[in-house]
């Protein structure tokens, strides 16, 4: 049933293999960016370039607005009363902002995953086709491949094939962050953020997924928040400091983990502060 | 091995109570008699619900040995000839409790829903809760007298149009007296309101926050999110309101007796006068003597059996709500 592809699906053509290929890849801009919860003020004037099919991470002490900018690339932010922000955000070079913009449409094209597991109370299949079901897709070939190719994509296919009909709150704790990342990706967006996905796992579910994370980036552009400094190191390309606020340091991550340049920087990754 | 994911804290720690008693004597090791006391307060409780059910077993003895099981399948009520049978009240209990459930379902779900999302700013979120939950401490007889001025003009006024019409469907026949199952039903629906939106908006509001930004990540609308996700994560707590704001109307009394119109024939009539178990036993208590009072005891036992076992099965779907929020 899962495997009845139609060879005349419009989907088979964008993508033939069983891996995702996101119809562009994309990069992100930040441009003296200024964000507000009321009044108080959480980003200080950031600027930021993020590079397509590269993972970046953001690191830094807690409450330093790491997951205030990546809630804003995707306007998640706007779901909070009384927000307001100053510069803007590109993604392609249009700004996320613009009025003829439809945040519903921007994202579709981003995908989100959680701290925490966010899996809906419906079967692992509905799950991974909610994006899918919700633009009014109905064809079957085109549902049953998705959730193969997206599964495939995060190495869940195998464990979870002969149950794709069961409950998806069955599954372990690093099983759902996978099928999060699978429903994330399932409708091929162009960029996938990720808010501290390992953080309530154990080791060797977030090896698992830092694994994923360097298979990912093949096909997405990656923007990570993480809190373990050892995570940043192993699997981002490109890692931007932030402290208070403000953005200190961003850099090729091999460089701010060997040669930082702002003296906070180095106190924070030496584990002198945060 | 990998751990279980972990939602909503707080309902977590509710549920948390000590599991044992040494708990709650390492916690608290000298007020022993603060707890003596507490414990007698609560087998008081557990007592009088135990003597209150011998007391309307043992008066309703007679009739359950005269009439047996078939008392609730008669549906003769003739005081005179010392025969008694329930069928038209239980009927008339299940039809007006199961109507006023269809009304308020839907309208205190839309309620529940307006409520628990951000459609308003919080301040006049607060006042409408504030105001719904004070439908809930307005006495039964304001409701009926309301009733009877307002409602039963109403049936008389625009019933016969009704029934004249689409008077060939049961449930339209004619003729529309003002005191009946329908102006019983619509009280009762407004009566139950409040039970049925303050647990529907609980379990929506309990609905964790991640599920409702999983939802908008990907791109739903409100609507989406609402119908997709908020609705299914919500429905037990759903189901659960409504059971206990069915066992509510079924047992209210005051002001479905002032306006079912306590006829002792059953009917799927709107229109028609009706009698609910409730209603039966206000208004005919004062004037029974012999086995009358027997037969209403029975009866009595029978409401209590019937509200009893509906709010047991409601409790217990709630209580499995709040369990499954902690393991999915
Ligand atoms: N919903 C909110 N309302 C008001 N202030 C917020 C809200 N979310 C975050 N903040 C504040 O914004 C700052 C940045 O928070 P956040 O982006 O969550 O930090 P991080 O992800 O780096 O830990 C913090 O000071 C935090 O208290
Ligand atoms: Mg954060």
């Amino acid at each position: 049933m899962p495997n009845s592809f139609s060879p005349s699906d419009p989907h088979q053509a964008t993508s033939s293999s069983a891996t995702l290929v996101p119809l562009e890849p994309s990069f992100i801009e930040v441009k003296e960016f200024d964000f507000f919860y009321g009044k108080k003020q959480a980003l200080f004037d950031i600027n930021l370039e993020i590079p397509d099919r590269q993972v970046t991470a953001f690191i830094g002490p807690s409450g330093c607005g790491k997951s205030t900018l990546l809630r804003n690339f995707n306007r998640m932010n706007e779901l909070i009363p009384n927000v307001s922000h100053a510069g803007d955000i590109t993604i392609h070079g249009t700004s996320i902002f613009d009025p003829s913009v439809e945040i519903i449409a921007l994202r579709r094209r981003i995908g989100m995953v959680f701290q925490k597991s966010n899996p809906f109370p419906m079967s692992l299949y509905e799950n991974v086709v909610y994006p899918l079901r919700i633009t009014g897709q109905r064809q079957r070939a085109v549902l049953d491949e998705t959730v193969e190719r997206s599964l495939k994509a995060v190495v869940l296919w195998d464990e979870v094939k002969d149950r794709l009909h069961e409950s998806a709150l069955g599954l372990s704790g690093g099983q759902l962050q996978r099928l999060c990342i699978a429903r994330a990706i399932a409708s091929q967006p162009e960029i996938l953020l990720m808010d501290e996905p390992c953080s309530a796992l154990d080791p060797i579910a977030t090896a698992k997924i830092e694994e994923l994370i360097v298979e990912l980036k093949k096909d997405f552009t990656i923007v990570i928040v993480t809190h373990s400094m050892h995570q940043a190191s192993r699997i981002s390309d490109l890692t931007a400091f932030f402290y208070l606020g403000k953005l200190i340091e961003f850099d090729q991550t091999n460089k701010i983990f060997t040669a930082p340049i702002q003296k906070q920087t180095e106190d924070y990754i030496t584990g002198r502060f945060g | 091995m990998e751990q279980r994911a972990e939602y909503n804290c707080e309902l977590r720690t509710a549920n948390c109570e000590p599991t044992s008693r040494s708990d709650v004597a390492g916690c608290f090791p000298r007020i022993d008699l603060l707890r003596i006391a507490c414990f007698l307060a609560a087998v008081m409780i557990v007592a009088t619900l135990g003597l209150m059910l011998y007391e309307i077993l043992s008066k309703a003895w007679p009739a359950i040995n005269t009439f047996g099981w078939r008392f609730i399948i008669r549906s003769e009520w003739q005081p005179n000839r010392d025969l008694y049978g329930v069928f038209p009240m239980v009927i008339g209990t299940l039809t007006s409790s199961l109507i006023a459930l269809l009304l308020a379902l839907p309208l205190g779900l839309a309620i529940a829903i307006f409520l628990s999302e951000n459609f308003l700013p919080s301040s006049v979120r607060n006042a409408m809760r504030f105001i719904i939950d004070l439908l809930a401490a307005i006495p039964s007889v304001v409701y009926g007298l309301w009733g009877i001025f307002v409602i039963v003009p109403l049936i008389q006024k625009y019933g016969d149009m009704i029934s004249h019409h689409w008077g060939s469907i049961p449930i339209f026949k004619g003729p529309a007296y003002g005191n009946s199952l329908l102006a019983a039903s619509l009280v009762l629906t407004l009566m139950v309101l409040p039970t049925i939106t303050s647990i529907s908006r609980a379990a929506l509001v309990a609905v964790p926050m991640v599920l409702r930004e999983g939802s908008y990540a990907l791109g739903a609308t409100r609507w989406e999110t609402i119908f997709h996700v908020l609705l299914p994560c919500a429905a037990q707590g759903i189901v659960a309101a409504a059971i206990l704001g069915f066992g509510r109307a079924m047992g209210e009394t005051m002001a479905v007796a002032m306006l079912i119109g306590n006829s002792q024939r059953w009917t799927l009539s709107l229109f028609s006068p009706s009698n609910t178990l409730s209603a039966l036993l206000a208004n005919q208590f004062a004037e029974a003597d012999g086995l009358q009072i027997n037969a209403l005891m029975y009866a009595a036992l029978l409401l209590i059996v019937m509200t009893l076992v509906i709010n047991l099965v409601g409790e217990l779907v709630l209580k499995k709500t709040q369990k499954s929020f902690g393991s999915h």
